[in-house]
């Protein structure tokens, strides 16, 4: 344990300090659990969500990540035991070999298995597979009263833990199905789309051929051009598709770390001429159309984590991750929020747009069948504020919601609006911990 | 809690009739309605209408009696004000008198007073709200000091001593609870036109509420330490404080 440590998200915004504490057995859990002051416990992972998810000033967090061994493999039926704190990386690089790769992955390999339940997450397969949750067999849940309880999909707990922001329990292990692959590869067609239109075209269009889908948007392109972007598509390729020199070790997966990002950014490097700049590169160096490009699952699903601690290209003031969905039929609020990024100068690099398909069953759980955007932005405009603050309402307006994964800075009152289940999902974690044991800054900041 | 924009749900200020300080609570709250604010301040009129005042901004206002020259009133003041929703985003210590700058040094009540108030008061204070930042593992203290500590004019060198004691123990307070994630924000105002200095004539670089409030929640939202109001004044302090004694005795009052 060491006293008082400051904690942050992955955009570095708002950081409170905590007592930290490496998780130990689940005997020394559960009594950090029992014995917990008034503020509270939180599991923490490897702190990816951007806002104030995994923090819990002045209480105590539990660093989950020296749990990270995996218990069981079955390459048969693809089921593995995992404990909480294993990285989605660590079982890539560990189940790879065998043909298993993990069923949902997001934009980075570094999320623990514990915050992949946690936030539900997603990844570019979401439109045909759904989030995370759906592969989670079972999992044992460390509750407020001390007890370890074995939870399986029939239970509402446990649709309250998946997508529940840690605030149920300590989940300790889960067994999760994997999904069976021939290689580490993947078989990847690039389109360039010449603006929203043509995008959302395509992707309403084919989408549901692919197993995994996301369009990198440059949000500073106006006019005709607006939504202007790269599509990329694939499925994991199969044995037969690779050339011959990769096939002898399909399934071999070492990614490099390419560079770590020195604590040197000024705030500000990242304004509107330079991602401009670099928008305008990418989506030039974009083949027009390209069809069966053999691509790396490190080159595929995670190009960011090969430069460790990016986040810090932002500089000192950090930057925020704005999310939405909006249902099917609400193009034109998409159009018009990306319209209102690009008009303001308030987009950095390439915003990302993903069509989700049928939700999972947790209460708070964000995927809901729709388009959603995702963009990075850095703090410091003032008008930044205001900015977010109508675009919440222009997704509320629609039907849509926002990603707690990603939040900090909605105001409390847009939550119950945005999830319409919260009320259910507040009566199951009352009766699991009624007296508030599990909390963080997230949960004081939304009311929840 | 404060997002990542800054925005804040929960502010406690002492000395909550202070034009500074319901200034700057407007300005930290004007882009979300529905922010709390507990006013500590005596009873009575002024604190009415500084509570109808911000209730007109869609801001929710609860009140707290405090009484600066009471002692026995300060645990009391501000655990109802700590106790009267969830985390405090914000304290500002915002309470001071200015009295009678002649009498203050010829008069012993008079200038025990002054001490009473603008120092003693506020470094009691700032160890029961300290106390409480600390428990959450996060917030701020916007401690109002004045351009008047930084060095003593004849002219109102009561008044400058008992703020250069509650601006270095504030200074200091800061440091100590950096590693409690808690930020203390001194402000160095120079003249501003409210209800303390009405009747005065103005100084150079004078300035109305609003003024110092904006530097003030810009210098929160930086992460800063220290501030002036106006921010040259920062420039003009260095060089005043480095004045030969004849000639600093020379310029006007």
């Amino acid at each position: 344990m060491d006293s008082g440590r400051p904690l942050a998200g992955w955009g570095r915004t708002n950081p409170s300090v905590a007592t930290v504490h490496s998780a130990g057995d689940d005997a020394e859990l559960a009594r950090l659990v029992t014995e917990a002051g008034r503020r509270g416990v939180l599991a923490r992972g490897l702190g990816r969500s951007y806002g104030d998810a995994a923090q819990n000033g002045g209480g105590v967090v539990v660093d989950m990540t020296a749990r990270h061994r995996v218990l069981s493999v079955d390459t048969g039926t693809a089921l593995v035991e995992v404990e909480a704190g294993a990285s989605l990386d660590h079982l890539m690089r560990l189940l790879l070999p065998m043909g298993l790769f993990v069923p949902v992955t997001p934009g980075t390999r570094q999320v623990t298995v514990g915050g992949a339940i946690a936030a539900d997450i997603h990844g570019k397969n979401h439109h045909v597979d759904g989030s995370f949750g759906l592969y989670v067999v079972a999992f044992d849940l460390l509750c407020a009263d001390g007890t370890i309880r074995r939870l399986t999909p029939e239970s509402e707990l446990f649709w309250a833990t998946v997508g529940g922001m840690g605030l149920t329990g300590l989940v300790l292990r889960a067994t999760l199905r994997m999904k069976k692959v021939e290689s580490a590869y993947c078989l990847v067609d690039t389109e360039r789309c010449a603006n929203l239109d043509d995008l959302l075209g395509r992707m309403a269009e084919s989408d549901d051929r692919y197993t995994y889908s996301v369009a990198w948007i440059d949000c500073l392109a106006h006019g005709s051009s607006l939504g202007r972007s790269v599509l990329t598509r694939g499925w994991s390729a199969p044995l037969d598709k690779l050339p011959r020199r990769l096939r002898g070790h399909a399934l071999n997966f070492r990614p490099k770390q390419l560079a770590v990002a020195p604590p040197v950014f000024p705030s500000g490097l990242l304004n509107r001429a330079t991602v401009a700049a670099f928008n305008e590169a990418w989506y030039r160096k974009a083949p027009r159309e390209r069809r069966g490009e053999i691509q790396s699952i490190a080159a595929f699903f995670h190009p960011l984590d090969a430069v460790a601690q990016w986040n810090r290209i932002y500089g000192p003031r950090g930057f925020l991750q704005y999310q939405f969905v909006v249902p099917f039929g609400a193009e034109d609020t998409l159009r018009r929020c990306i319209q209102m990024l690009g008009d303001t100068g308030q987009a950095s690099f390439l915003a990302v747009l993903k069509r989700f398909g049928q939700p999972s069953a947790g209460h708070l759980s964000f995927p809901t069948p729709g388009w959603t955007l995702a963009l990075d932005i850095p703090i410091g405009a003032a008008i930044l504020g205001g900015l977010l603050d109508r675009l919440d309402e222009e997704v509320l307006a629609a039907g849509g919601r926002e990603y707690l994964a990603k939040d900090s800075r909605l105001p409390a009152s847009a939550i119950a609006r945005m999830y319409p289940r919260l009320d259910e999902w507040r009566d199951v974690r009352r009766a699991a911990d009624p007296h508030g044991v599990f909390t963080s800054d997230l949960a004081r900041r939304l009311g929840l | 809690m404060k997002d990542a924009i800054g925005n804040v749900q929960r502010v406690v200020v002492l000395g909550g009739t202070s034009d500074i300080a319901l200034a700057t609570v407007v300005k930290l709250t004007e882009e979300r309605r529905g922010v709390q604010v507990t006013l500590a301040a005596r009873p009575g009129e002024r604190r009415a209408a500084a509570a109808a005042a911000l209730d007109a901004f869609g801001i929710r206002v609860t009140e707290v009696d405090f009484e600066a020259t009471d002692r026995t009133s300060y645990e009391g003041a501000i655990a109802s004000a700590f106790e009267a929703g969830g985390d405090v985003d914000v304290v500002m210590v915002a309470f001071g008198v200015l009295g009678d700058q002649e009498r203050a040094w010829q008069d012993v009540d008079a200038a025990l007073e002054l001490v009473q108030v603008n120092y003693a008061a506020a470094v009691g204070c700032g160890v029961l709200v300290a106390e409480r930042l600390r428990a959450q593992g996060h917030g701020a203290i916007i401690a109002m000091s004045s351009v008047a500590a930084e060095r003593p004019r004849r002219s109102n060198f009561a008044y400058g001593s008992t703020k250069a004691g509650m601006d270095a123990f504030y200074t200091g307070l800061g440091e100590a609870l950096a590693k409690d994630g808690v930020q203390v924000l001194v402000v160095r105002p120079g003249f501003v036109r409210t209800k303390m200095t009405a009747g005065l004539d103005a100084a150079p670089l004078s300035q109305v509420p609003e003024q110092v409030a904006e530097v003030i929640v810009a210098g929160l939202r930086a992460g800063r330490r220290t501030v002036w109001a106006p921010p040259a004044m920062r420039w003009v302090m260095s060089v005043l404080r480095h004045l030969p004694r004849p000639v600093f005795r020379r310029l006007p009052a």
